[in-house]
């Protein structure tokens, strides 16, 4: 076995905006939340749930009969957020609570500012502080106030609405979450090698000691037979074309126009093929047989990925024949 | 159920608990090993396993369809009878016990796998709550389980003391685990003066991050035998679940762990394995099952000294199974656990005869 360097890695960004359209309960609920209420919905046993529920929770009835409740309440468990990551409602030190605000019956997890967490106790009074600009959404709560940090005559809340007019009429019937999430992806042993191959000009694959099949990209595991592929195995950059599509249809970062050839190259020597382009002819000239070699980009370009072929051209030897890769396809 | 086959656990085996590996997401490096072990443990060759089951998430991989790769691990030529759940593996192992309760295979390989250290592990669990109202918040896993401790704290359920015992017994029993990641025991008379990792949890409450796997073979009894010299019978496995909604549940308790532990039929058993990540829901869970005092509560030590997602429970099934093989224990139960905040549960009864 060849020696091993550490496995390549990388970050791995992945980002996404959910939209998710709203049924008539939780329309209902972040469509007041823009207005700076707080709706509930009433349950089978009339109990008010807020955040309300589709569905009651004990019997299975569809909810409907909303419940307005207030935007203060009692904090029924808390814990404490020393180091906020990202995306939470605050950036500096703060609580999580669950609060059961007057008139409901269960607790809506949120926010609470406290600053420390000696100001925070089980029972404790706090009020919605609403965002600057509110949409229809959970995060039009900014957070809660402890009720006794609020100066005196500042008036209850629920006078805050009338200070903003709604910004619109109609409900709310989407939300929209960013979801952001970070990752260091790894490649394995066997495709660190193959992809250190690539930054050398060389195509490296790994030949399965039970089935004896060659596979580049090299895999962790043969995917017949479940055992790791040890022995490496150099391929030249010639192969033949085993099927192929053309692609005629435009999309986001798509690299040359409309119509090409997309095709899987079985490697002189591979078990497996590649899929890579195949340009240098008309895209109806490409056939299944057809020879082909890479087209390697300038040295000074390559880096430990398959775009160091810029694409596969055809040789213009004579096409192979179809027994020869009629297994591969 | 007369007519339907019995069925044993017949073979565990897991990877080492590590805090990272160097590995895939997608969990080949880590199964390859398991799988050849456990094979040559049962006798039982690949070929004849009847059918295959696992459990991942793609959201701890941050990639689709991650699962497909770690097909590879199996070698799936010729086909095999294959399938796959998002969640917990316990649940994968439901699965293949329903199989051969049915008659459709003999035998089954269970597995699970996470790599946990490829993302951030508490932000990623946070998208498994609400997507609509609680989600985009992104509370995290070790805040939400403060939360749930100071409800039982401050309803005088448990205690931050009895918390660290649950800690310290953890660790002091990891040290004989060789795949444990925590393998060094705690000095309990400190514990309490340590600071709040997420008040009222300290770090000793709350389980590693951790990279590992796990497999498990199930037979059906007439091969169970062959395979195994004392086979795990499984006398009882049911799930149950509760509300999705935290603030409508009250967050002492878990309900649908005692309902499936009462269809399962848990009397008598001398050994529990729970999937408890935070001391607090260990403490719940033996309240919610009704364990009695003189039951060995995660002797292997439990999630408190490696925790990897999406193969622990299967793991405690495992390890519960590993007492009845060695003969240490007559009767055992394996809990998993799926959601958050012991959302929902599964109980796994196995006896040695």
């Amino acid at each position: 076995m060849v020696a091993t360097e550490a496995p390549l890695s990388a970050p791995l960004e992945l980002g996404f905006d959910y939209t998710r359209s709203l049924g008539p309960v939780l329309s209902r609920f972040v469509t007041a939340l823009r207005d700076r209420r707080v709706e509930g919905v009433r349950g089978s046993d009339g109990r008010v749930h807020v955040p309300p529920v589709e569905y009651d929770p004990v019997t299975g009835q569809p909810l409907s009969e909303p419940v307005e409740v207030g935007t203060e309440g009692t904090v029924v468990t808390w814990s404490w957020m020393a180091e906020p990551l990202e995306g939470q409602p605050l950036a500096h030190p703060f609580a999580w609570a669950f609060v059961r605000l007057d008139g409901a019956d269960t607790a809506l997890l949120h926010a609470v500012d406290a600053g420390a967490p000696a100001r925070m106790r089980t029972g404790m009074r706090v009020r919605i502080r609403w965002a600057e600009h509110t949409v229809g959404q959970i995060s039009d709560i900014a957070c809660f106030d402890p009720v006794d940090d609020l100066v005196s005559g500042a008036g209850r809340s629920g006078d805050q609405r009338h200070s903003r007019p709604p910004t619109s009429q109609d409900p709310v019937t989407m939300i929209t979450t960013p979801v952001h999430l970070h990752y260091r992806h790894s490649a394995s042993l066997e495709e660190s090698r193959y992809l250190r191959g690539l930054a050398e000009g060389r195509l490296l694959g790994q030949r399965c000691p039970e089935c004896r099949k060659v596979y580049i990209p090299p895999r962790g595991a043969c995917p017949t037979d479940g055992v790791p592929t040890v022995e490496e195995v150099e391929l030249p950059d010639t192969g033949t074309v085993t099927t192929f599509c053309i692609v005629n249809v435009p999309f986001l970062g798509q690299r040359i126009p409309p119509p090409y050839v997309s095709a899987y190259v079985l490697l002189d020597g591979a078990d497996i093929p590649l899929m890579h382009l195949v340009l240098g002819c008309a895209a109806d000239e490409v056939r299944m047989g057809m020879r082909v070699q890479a087209q390697w980009r300038p040295r000074e370009e390559w880096d430990t990925t398959l775009r160091n072929i810029d694409h596969f051209r055809p040789t213009g030897e004579p096409d192979a024949p179809f027994e020869s890769y009629a297994e591969h396809l | 159920m007369s007519g339907f086959p019995e069925v044993a656990v017949v073979g565990f085996g897991q990877s080492p608990q590590v805090r990272e590996t160097t590995g895939t997401t997608n969990g080949v490096e880590m199964l390859v090993p398991v799988f050849q072990r456990l094979l040559t443990d049962t006798g039982l060759s690949r070929r004849e396993v009847g059918f295959w089951c696992s459990g991942s998430s793609d959201y701890l991989a941050g990639r689709a369809f991650s699962f497909v790769t770690a097909v590879d691990a199996i070698g799936a030529l010729p086909p095999i009878a294959e399938s796959h759940v998002e969640g917990d593996a316990a649940w994968a192992l439901y699965e293949a016990w329903l199989k051969i309760r049915m008659g459709e295979a003999d035998t089954a390989l269970v597995y699970g796998f996470g790599k946990s250290s490829a993302g951030d592990l508490h932000r990623v669990l946070a998208l498994q709550l609400d997507p609509y109202l609680v989600a985009p918040l992104w509370p995290d896993s070790v805040s939400i389980a403060a939360l749930q401790a100071r409800v039982g704290i401050e309803a005088g359920l448990w205690s931050e003391k009895e918390m660290a015992e649950v800690a310290a017994r953890s660790r002091a029993d990891g040290v004989a685990n060789p795949n444990a990641q925590l393998r060094e025991p705690l000095d309990p008379a400190g514990l309490l003066d340590a600071p709040y990792l997420a008040d009222p949890l300290r770090a000793h409450d709350c389980a590693p991050i951790t990279d590992g796997a796990a497999a498990i073979v199930l037979a059906a009894g007439h091969r169970a035998v062959d395979l195994c010299a004392r086979p795990a019978w499984i006398t009882g496995l049911e799930h149950r679940v509760d509300s999705p909604v935290l603030g409508a549940r009250d967050l002492g308790r878990a309900p649908s762990a005692g309902a499936a532990a009462a269809a399962a039929g848990i009397d008598g058993v001398q050994v529990a394995e729970l999937a408890t990540p935070f001391t607090s829901q260990e403490l719940l869970l033996r309240r919610e099952l009704g364990l009695a005092d003189d039951v060995l509560v995660n002797p292997s030590g439990g999630p408190l000294c490696g925790n990897p997602m999406f193969a622990g429970g299967l793991i405690r099934i495992g390890e519960a199974a590993a007492r009845v093989f060695d003969g240490s224990a007559g009767r055992v139960l394996g809990h998993a656990s799926n959601g958050p905040l012991l959302q929902q549960n599964l109980i796994c009864v196995m006896e040695g005869r």
